[in-house]
């Protein structure tokens, strides 16, 4: 057990940053008027807001007015898929990948039922969509394109570039969840011409949980998912989380002072991780390309044990680490995106992810490799499946392939 | 993440009897990788039939290695014959109360030990599974047919999701659900606290096993054979022993293993509304891709 816990699952969530935590203080106090009041107590919030927008906007380097304040990535993605397909009715097809967040699959698949015909692109081993399939599948029907910057699991990156090329070529609108990208990969709105919707949540880059922002391109045609007021310019009513959008501006004014140092950082604690781990565990595959990946994430497969064993016994002894979304919800479910990667039976159960942060110090590496290689070896003493016996668990070596085929493509 | 009691968590993180006993009277192994767990339970009897010790070695979640370790320590100091009673639903109690998705980690343990006491007793499990030439029901959890309708008689089950919490089954890419409701519905209507099945259509408890053999035959080439046909596929009558009816695929239905479960549901509904409600069809085609149960050792 290390003395302080060690927390590994920055993709879910991050740590407050003391300077967001510090900006949101006034409003406890005497920055508390409603941002739509005309008077002062109003207008002295509306200024936090409006500077927050601001830093926002330069985060992604866009204009402020294109910033749509929200309650996170959940929000923006709805929102964004809604707004696309109400500026195109006459088009009835959407294209997305099988390795989205819920937040985008769920709703795609809801609108299949109203008859919107979708599109879920496949992706390789490695976590990568095929941008020919892309080609093939797109036409001039296809009204939008949602694809996600970096995937939350394995921090694989799309070619959201050349994605966007594709879609704007067909007079198609065009999404990205950049959830997990943001703070962790340089995003530019004015060379990403394509992009007409981009989704960020500020939780995840060291804001607070509760606020997040919709960059809506000027032009792009939008339509509000909730009404009932003028907030955000008509275009999504309720009363602003102000603490939440202060803090959330705040960590954005932190990255553009300092998010190439972070991202330096990041990437040398991953990637000590990763090293000392493949030096003490056996049996350990990584999965998802290793080259177009996030700095800060590791999704680690370890053979012949359970994800859930290994996260438990980790939380037992102050680490936190994330098995996907392998039991969200108490599902048996394989985590969607490694069964969409083909990620081999033995070790899709095994397969744990690690994310660091700006925050995280190569001590706590060091003791989380001590104690995740001792857990392991621990889990695999426990386990009826030798090394050697890899294949004799019931299925001939012939028959998990086919098994392994199938899981492809179910 | 599920919650688990304090006595899951206790056995999760130190759990009993961890290892290989190497002078073991007797070794109970199930599962398998693709179920995404497995289990290996060895006995020392002592020369009155009482367990003496118990140990174990599991591969699967933090409930699978609660409910192992749980079980060793209830094994301890019975006799075999009292421990061969112990069910599912005592493990789970014993950790008092597991959550209902993680049901099947108990019936693995349960498997487990009935698995070691009929091979202590040498009773020839394997035999009986096997006899129906399971194919996995659920495919993506390698499921058997046998131990989903074992499942739906021991605990009572009428849902999917109870299937999928009790066995696994189901709780995957889905595909199989339509296959499972069929065995839901079978198997419950030969279950004998139900409501009195209906009545079969036509009396047949006089009828020779010649008789029989013919008036299936009659339904294959009236009501089944016809179909396949037209997709370029044929079933042949292999044999009729009691009220299994054994047949074989031929043509472009040899090659389709995923068809074989559906084609089983669909003969063996026409087989029982037309011929006898208690009909079961076993396919004994060697389907190119098919995938059998897995052996238990």
């Amino acid at each position: 057990m290390t003395e302080r816990p060690i927390y590994l699952d920055n993709n879910s969530t991050t740590f407050p940053a003391p300077e967001a935590v510090e900006a949101v203080l006034p409003l406890f106090g005497e920055i508390y008027g409603n941002p739509s009041s005309t008077h002062g107590f109003g207008q002295k919030a509306r200024h936090e807001i409006e500077l927050a927008r601001e830093n926002v906007a330069k985060l992604l380097n866009c204009k402020p007015a294109e910033i749509v304040f929200n309650s996170g990535a959940t929000e923006g993605n709805n929102t964004a898929i809604y707004a696309a397909l109400d500026g195109m009715p006459e088009r009835k097809h959407i294209i997305t990948s099988r390795t989205e967040h819920a937040s985008v699959l769920e709703v795609v698949r809801y609108l299949e039922q109203s008859g919107y015909r979708v599109t879920e692109l496949n992706v390789d081993r490695l976590g990568h969509i095929d941008l020919d399939e892309l080609k093939n599948e797109i036409s001039g029907d296809t009204a939008l394109v949602s694809l996600m910057w970096a995937n939350n699991e394995t921090g694989v990156i799309n070619p959201v570039n050349a994605a966007g090329d594709i879609a704007k070529q067909f007079g198609a609108l065009f999404h990205v969840d950049a959830v997990q990208a943001a703070g962790k990969l340089k995003i530019d709105l004015t060379e990403e011409a394509a992009i007409d919707y981009l989704t960020i949540s500020g939780h995840k880059f060291h804001g607070l949980k509760g606020a997040g922002a919709l960059f809506v391109r000027e032009k792009a045609p939008f339509l509000p998912l909730i009404r009932g007021g003028h907030h955000e310019n008509g275009r999504r009513a309720g009363t602003e989380n102000a603490m939440g959008i202060v803090a959330m501006g705040a960590a954005a004014g932190l990255l553009n002072r300092e998010m190439a140092r972070h991202i330096e950082h990041m990437k040398l604690m991953r990637d000590r991780l990763q090293s000392g781990l493949l030096a003490k565990c056996e049996d350990l595959i990584i999965n998802g390309d290793q080259q177009d990946r996030l700095p800060n994430t590791l999704n680690a497969g370890f053979k012949f044990i359970d994800g859930e064993a290994l996260l438990m016994m980790l939380d037992a002894a102050n680490i936190a680490v994330s098995a996907g979304s392998a039991c969200r919800s108490g599902s048996l479910e394989p985590s969607h995106v490694l069964k969409a990667m083909n990620v081999p039976l033995s070790a899709i159960h095994g397969s744990v992810r690690f994310c660091v942060s700006r925050y995280t110090e190569s001590e706590e590496i060091d003791a989380a490799i001590e104690q995740i290689s001792g857990i392991v070896k621990r889990l695999r003493e426990m386990s009826p499946f030798g090394h050697a016996e890899q294949h004799s668990n019931g299925l001939s070596a012939e028959q998990l392939e086919k098994h392994k085929a199938y899981f492809a493509t179910a | 993440m599920l919650t688990y009691s304090q006595k899951i968590k206790d056995h999760f993180i130190n759990p009993r009897n961890v290892g290989v006993l190497t002078d073991a009277t007797v070794l109970g192994e199930v599962g398998s990788m693709a179920s995404g767990q497995a289990l290996k339970l060895y006995l020392k009897l002592d020369e009155s039939e009482v367990i003496r010790d118990a140990r174990f070695q599991v591969f699967g979640s933090p409930s699978a290695i609660a409910a192992s370790s749980a079980l060793t320590e209830m094994l301890k100091g019975k006799h075999i014959d009292d421990a061969a009673r112990i069910t599912a639903d005592d493990i789970s109690q014993f950790l008092g109360g597991l959550p209902p998705e993680k049901m099947h980690t108990c019936v693995m343990s349960m498997e487990a030990l009935e698995v070691a006491y009929a091979r202590y007793r040498g009773i020839d499990l394997e035999t009986e599974l096997d006899e129906n030439g399971d194919l996995f029901v659920c495919r993506c959890y390698g499921i058997p047919e046998h131990k989903i309708e074992r499942a739906i008689r021991d605990h009572n089950l009428t849902t999917i999701e109870q299937i999928a919490h009790y066995t696994k089954a189901g709780g995957g890419c889905n595909t199989c659900h339509p296959d499972l409701n069929a065995i839901i519905a079978r198997v419950r209507a030969e279950m004998p606290s139900e409501a009195p099945k209906p009545a079969a259509p036509r009396p047949t408890g006089d009828m020779t096993n010649l008789d029989k053999m013919r008036a299936i035959q009659e339904v294959l080439d009236r009501e089944v054979r016809p179909g396949l046909a037209m997709d370029g596929g044929d079933m042949e009558l292999v044999d009729v022993q009691g009220n299994k009816v054994y047949v074989q695929l031929h043509g472009h239905c040899n090659s389709c293993a995923s068809s074989s479960a559906t084609m089983k549901f669909f003969v063996e509904d026409r087989l029982r509304e037309m011929v006898d409600p208690e009909i079961v069809v076993i396919d004994t085609t060697e389907h190119s891709d098919q995938l059998h149960a897995p052996p238990m050792r």
